[in-house]
This record gives structure tokens, C-alpha cells and sequence, in this order.
């Protein structure tokens, strides 16, 4: 089964009923799943930051939610983790990586490889996953940390998971 | 011109049961606070820019609860992609009042972007907000508090006070996990 599929049933599973994203590749097909579905209400934010206050937010009201996004919006982000942080609001987030496994533009590389150690600065409790079968169980048990016990929990999605994105000059956007 | 804790005040006096107030970083804060102690207001002391989406979020989650942001031009220009969003999401139970006093008071009254050229409510209207004001004085700030109690759609306030030194009051606590417990508990319990 497509992992995507996989992880939307476990947000189904432990009631996420909003999703904030910035668009992403890599995300694309659990972020199509998530707008078919009528009880999510998926919200695409203009930078990650805003995700972590919108998701904080949507709890004070009762709500669970999960922002989306790359390696690269973890650093958008790192301040606004203080509010989930200090509030003990849980918090879940699943990042799609970048700069790492297969990484062709270098930009991506400072970003992709500090994302596991600034979340962890942040008291964020990182999950990984780098093959299709333990995507689910990973993304699972990281939304049981994030609600039972009020942390904010990461999955970080290995690139080696989702195929480094390959560039040839003179090629079209998909 | 107008002075910022009887704007906020006045803004807020009767309100409904049903209207939860979020106060952004700092003077906003200590405004809100002002207004006295009350479980439906929660007061951020960090994470500048984040006030609003926080607003939104609970708008989302609680669509039958009037959600009113209070913050600064200083917070609201630290993260003006927000409008955009919330000009996309377009809940009508929110209300988004700037407290624009064109300086960073709380780091000692250095001029903001409101102070040159940049306006507010055009960039509210830029990002797809159908109503927004600018308020200057008491006529205006009362046509505001009719729309804010109405309570019927989204709305963007610039509102221009001006700049003043003082005293801090206090939220309740400081300790996150206690504000937001009380907050979350109102928020939640007294769904209609």
C-alpha cells in the first residue's frame, strides 16, 4: 500500500481533523487524501511557523490537528516551538526531509542535515522513518507521545522513503 | 488621539459570553490584562508573530465562539503572511484589532514600518480581507465595537492609538501550562 495512505489512516485513526501544510512534493499525495476528506479541514499556510500557533490554537478549541512541511520549515519554525513547548501543548509534526539521502542541490543540505538536531534543541522528540513499512507504525506512535502525554513529536520522512527529487537541465516541471 | 487601554476596554466591555479574546507579546498583553482577569482570554508573552495563527486556529475549532485578536503593529508586521491565510480560511467568528502605535514600545519606542509608508488595512485588503477600517478616533472606534459584537464576519481593525508609557499589568500567570489549561477548559466547556 502507498504510505501515504498509510500515514492519512493514522491520522484518521487518532481523529486529526485539521491539517496545516505548506505545499510540498513529497507531501503531496497525503495532503490530496487530506482536502477529499470531509471531516479534515486542511489549511495551506505562506510559512511552517504558522502552523505551530494555528495547531496550538485549534487544541485550546479542542481540536487535534498535524502541520506538514519539509526539512527546510523546521527552520521557519524553531521559534514558534516555544509556544507548544511552554504550554505543554501537543504537537505533531511529520517533515518530509530533504539535503540528505540522494540530495542533488546543495542548498537543501545545511537545512536537511541540522532538522533532527534543532528539533531536539527544541525539546522536540524526533521519530524517523526511512523504509515504507514502518512508516505507519512510526507516525502512529509519535501522534500517542504528541496527545497522551502532551510533548511535541516529529516523524522525519527519509528522503532514501520518498526518492531524491532528480534535476536535468532544460527539463520541464512535471 | 486615542489611548489604548480605554480603546481596549471599551472595545471589550459587555462582551458576550461567548467572545475569547488573544492578546499578542508585550503592551498588547498588558492591556488585555487590564481589562481584569478572565478565563476566555489567553496572553501570549513570546513567540512574536504567532498570536494570530493561534486566533485562527481556534476559530476553526470553535466556530460558534467570537475569536477577537488584539495585538501590535510590531507582532502583526513580523508575520504578515498570516493575513493571507486567514483571508483564504475566511472564518467569519474572527476579528484581528492592531493596536498600531507605529513603535516597538516594549524595546523603547523604536519606530515600526507604520511609521513610514506601510498601512496596515491596505495590506489586510491586499490579502483578501473583504472588511477592514482604520479607527482614529471615538466616532470610529464605536462604529468598530458595533462590528466587533456583531460578531457576523471577518474584520481587520488598524487602529491608531497613541504612544504612552505605561504601567505593566500582569496576566494571570506566566506559566504556559497554566494559562492555556484555564483557557482551554473555558474554550472547550461552554460550546453552544
Amino acid at each position: 500500500m502507498d504510505w501515504h495512505q498509510d500515514i492519512f489512516e493514522i491520522l484518521i485513526k487518532h481523529k486529526i481533523s485539521i491539517v496545516a501544510h505548506v505545499p510540498d512534493a513529497g507531501h503531496g499525495p497525503l495532503i490530496q487524501l487530506c482536502e477529499a476528506y470531509d471531516n479534515m479541514h486542511t489549511v495551506t499556510l505562506t510559512a511552517e511557523q504558522d502552523g505551530v500557533g494555528l495547531l496550538s490554537g485549534a487544541w485550546a478549541g479542542g481540536s487535534k490537528g498535524v502541520l506538514l512541511m519539509q526539512s527546510s520549515g523546521v527552520g521557519n519554525a524553531i521559534n514558534a516551538l516555544a509556544l507548544p513547548n511552554v504550554c505543554r501543548i501537543p504537537f505533531l509534526t511529520i517533515v518530509t526531509m530533504r539535503g540528505e539521502w540522494g540530495e542533488f542541490i546543495p542548498w537543501q543540505v545545511p537545512m536537511g542535515q541540522g532538522t533532527p538536531k534543532i528539533l531536539e534543541a527544541m525539546n522536540v522528540r524526533v521519530f524517523r522513518a526511512d523504509t515504507k513499512e514502518e512508516i505507519g507504525v512510526t507516525v502512529d506512535a509519535a501522534a500517542d507521545l504528541a496527545y497522551n502525554t502532551r510533548q511535541s513529536a516529529a516523524v522525519l520522512v527519509s528522503q532514501r522513503l520518498i526518492g531524491a527529487k532528480q534535476f536535468k537541465q532544460g527539463q520541464k516541471h512535471a | 488621539m486615542l489611548k489604548r487601554r480605554p480603546t481596549v476596554e471599551f472595545l471589550l466591555a459587555g462582551r458576550s459570553q461567548n467572545l475569547f479574546a488573544v492578546s499578542g507579546l508585550g503592551s498588547s498583553t498588558w492591556d488585555l490584562s487590564a481589562t481584569g482577569d478572565d478565563r476566555r482570554n489567553f496572553c501570549f508573552n513570546g513567540v512574536m508573530g504567532q498570536a494570530a495563527p493561534f486566533a485562527l486556529g481556534l476559530a476553526i475549532a470553535q466556530p460558534t465562539k467570537q475569536v477577537v485578536l488584539i495585538t501590535g503593529d510590531g507582532e502583526i508586521l513580523m508575520s504578515l503572511g498570516i493575513l493571507a491565510t486567514i483571508a483564504n480560511v475566511a472564518p467569519k467568528n474572527l476579528c484581528l484589532l492592531v493596536l498600531d502605535n507605529e513603535s516597538y514600545s516594549e524595546t523603547g519606542g523604536q519606530p515600526s514600518a507604520t511609521a513610514g509608508p506601510t498601512n496596515l488595512e491596505l495590506i489586510a485588503k491586499g490579502c483578501g480581507f473583504a472588511n477592514t477600517s482604520t479607527v482614529h478616533n471615538d466616532s470610529e472606534l464605536a462604529a468598530l465595537r458595533k462590528t466587533l459584537h456583531a460578531a457576523d464576519e471577518l474584520h481587520f481593525s488598524n487602529i491608531k492609538i497613541a504612544t504612552e508609557e505605561l504601567p505593566l499589568i500582569f496576566p494571570h500567570s506566566f506559566d504556559g501550562v497554566t494559562a492555556i489549561n484555564r483557557f482551554r477548559d473555558v474554550a472547550i466547556a461552554c460550546s453552544d
